[in-house]
């Protein structure tokens, strides 16, 4: 049996009391909370190893720099890739995603297409939407169901000779829904597109290999799964990220810089350019380190069942409508109680120390779809409790009392 | 009634008030009370927007004093404008745009406070001194 509360007990921070209330953090979509060892490896940092890394002859700086590899090597395996130089740190899921369409971008040409969902995160819409209008891309997007799942029904034609990337969600961040991205990889490596994975939502919940699932890029953040805020990856195939040009210029991506001309670095420092986060880039790493020696497999069926129990628990409130009733579904529950508005009931949820999130969730094009401005999002990481959904439930029928 | 002894009203009639819940009781209740804008001055540049809620405020001047009306879409921010509506309106400009409103803080609504907090009391606040202020020199 998995054991929540030893591993809530990592989690200062959980202790929390809000007046008369004990904090319940349901807000894991948004950021997780940190371990204990990963905010003491901040400390760590700062007060015993603390020096600008690469080149350094000093010691300091030769410590940092290893630190920071290390902790390259350390993501590389979390994720499965081939080589150390394929994991890219940059300063988030957004971060990535821009590198991508910036750098990958500039070998696109007019009339090419990008294919996206219409339940991408606004990160995933927007740097597309530039790119399109500065090279005259088509931007197409897979539709989505009541149930709030991808409608693969088009699929054949929306990923055709013409689409040159396919950038989608693993699990989306307003709904839950998990998505089939083994299938999408195949059917667009079938017509020579290649495959952008936004793992911001799914890494903290379920290991992904990045090999196996033969992606092409791969983006999260760090704050998402335990780590510092500030921190992302960025992976791309080897072969893939050389025929890329950089993305900023500046330090560190050089080998050579004459008043002539540059000579780029290699992998990964090509678009590594400037010092980076490196108390980010190493906490992450301690992150992870901390992450997989979790059962992940326990983790995922714990969380489960959180989800599921929660999902029961709320449908005993009059007038619950819940977005998102995928069949294959991250712990992420997503609703509106009729005839209540969602900031009210945020609200009174956080006078009652419950922390949720509400509004549209960066997710436009999905509120959009099922024609509402928001939602209330509950969203459950493994050192929540059945307790604590309890608690929230009663804590909802107070407010639905005092709402209607 | 001044501005300064409404504030002190507000606060009195909050302080019988210990717990969250009747004050946010109280504050959905307030929001009953509001003179609600006219349907056609519902438009977009009588929006305060912010991505949680949304709030239509507008001002009128009648014998010389400021005359507010407003609606929002959720009810504990309809609650909270018609808190600052019963302050502030028929009022005059000048004493609108120097009116501190101390009693915000002093009922505990500090948290709505917050510049960034989405349609907080903030943007509400200065919305309200905007039209004191446009409409101090109309006659």
């Amino acid at each position: 049996m998995f054991d929540a509360l030893a591993i809530r007990n990592q989690f200062p921070i959980l202790k929390t009391k809000l007046g008369n209330y004990p904090l319940i953090y349901f807000d894991n979509g948004a950021t997780s909370q940190k371990p204990q060892c990963v905010i003491d490896e901040i400390e760590h940092y700062y007060t015993s190893e603390n020096a600008n890394i690469h080149r350094g002859v000093h010691h300091l700086s030769q410590l940092a720099t290893e630190k920071y590899e290390q902790a390259r090597e350390t993501i590389r395996k979390f994720l499965g890739a081939k080589h150390n130089h394929e994991i890219i740190f940059t300063s988030g899921t957004t971060a990535g995603i821009n590198l991508v369409a910036s750098s990958f971008g500039k070998t696109l040409n007019t009339g090419d297409e990008i294919l996206i969902t219409e339940m991408e995160h606004h990160s995933n819409i927007v740097p597309w939407q530039m790119l399109a209008e500065e090279k005259g891309l088509v931007l197409r997007y897979i539709p989505i169901s009541k149930t709030g799942e991808l409608v693969l029904d088009e699929i054949e034609n929306l990923i055709n000779t013409k689409t040159k990337l396919v950038a989608l969600t693993h699990v989306s961040n307003a709904l839950g829904t998990i998505n089939p991205i083994e299938k999408i990889i195949t059917l667009a490596h079938k017509q020579g597109a290649k495959v952008l994975i936004d793992a911001a939502q799914s890494l903290q919940h379920f290991q992904v290999n990045v090999q196996k699932l033969d992606c092409d890029f791969l983006v999260f953040s760090g704050h998402k799964i335990f780590g510092p805020t500030g921190v992302g990856i960025l992976y791309g195939k080897e072969e893939l990220l050389n025929a890329m040009p950089p993305y900023q210029g500046g330090g560190d991506m050089i080998k050579t810089v004459s008043m002539i001309k540059t000579v780029y670095n290699d992998l990964p420092h090509k678009f590594e350019a400037g010092t980076p986060n490196i108390e980010g880039g190493i906490c992450l790493g301690k992150a992870i380190e901390w992450f997989v020696a979790l059962d992940l497999k326990s983790i995922a069926e714990y969380e489960h069942d959180l989800l599921m129990y929660a999902t029961k628990r709320i449908s005993e409130i009059d007038g619950v409508i819940i977005y998102g009733t995928a069949k294959n579904k991250s712990s992420i529950l997503s609703f509106l109680i009729d005839g209540t508005h969602p900031y009210d009931v945020g609200t009174l949820l956080n006078q009652q120390g419950i922390a949720v999130r509400t509004g549209h969730h960066c997710t436009q094009p999905i509120m959009d779809f099922f024609g509402i401005p928001g939602t209330i999002r509950a969203s459950f990481c493994f050192y929540n409790t059945k307790e604590e959904i309890d608690f929230f439930i009663d804590a909802l029928k107070r407010c639905v009392k005092m709402l209607k | 009634m001044s501005i300064a002894k409404k504030e002190t009203e507000i606060i009195d009639d909050f302080s019988i008030y210990q717990d969250w819940m009747e004050k946010y009781e109280y504050i959905i209740e307030l929001g009953k009370d509001l003179p609600l804008i006219d349907e056609k001055f519902k438009t977009p540049e009588n929006v305060i927007k912010g991505c949680q809620s949304t709030v239509w405020l507008y001002a009128d001047k009648v014998n010389g004093r400021i005359r507010y009306t407003a609606d929002a879409d959720a009810i504990i921010t309809k609650g909270l404008i018609a808190l600052l509506v019963s302050v502030l309106s028929d009022e005059t400009s000048d004493d609108i745009l120097n009116a501190e409103l101390k009693f915000i803080k002093e009922i505990g609504l500090q948290e709505h406070l917050s510049p960034t907090r989405s349609n907080g009391l903030v943007a509400m606040v200065k919305q309200m001194k905007l039209y004191a202020l446009a409409l101090k020199m109309k006659s």
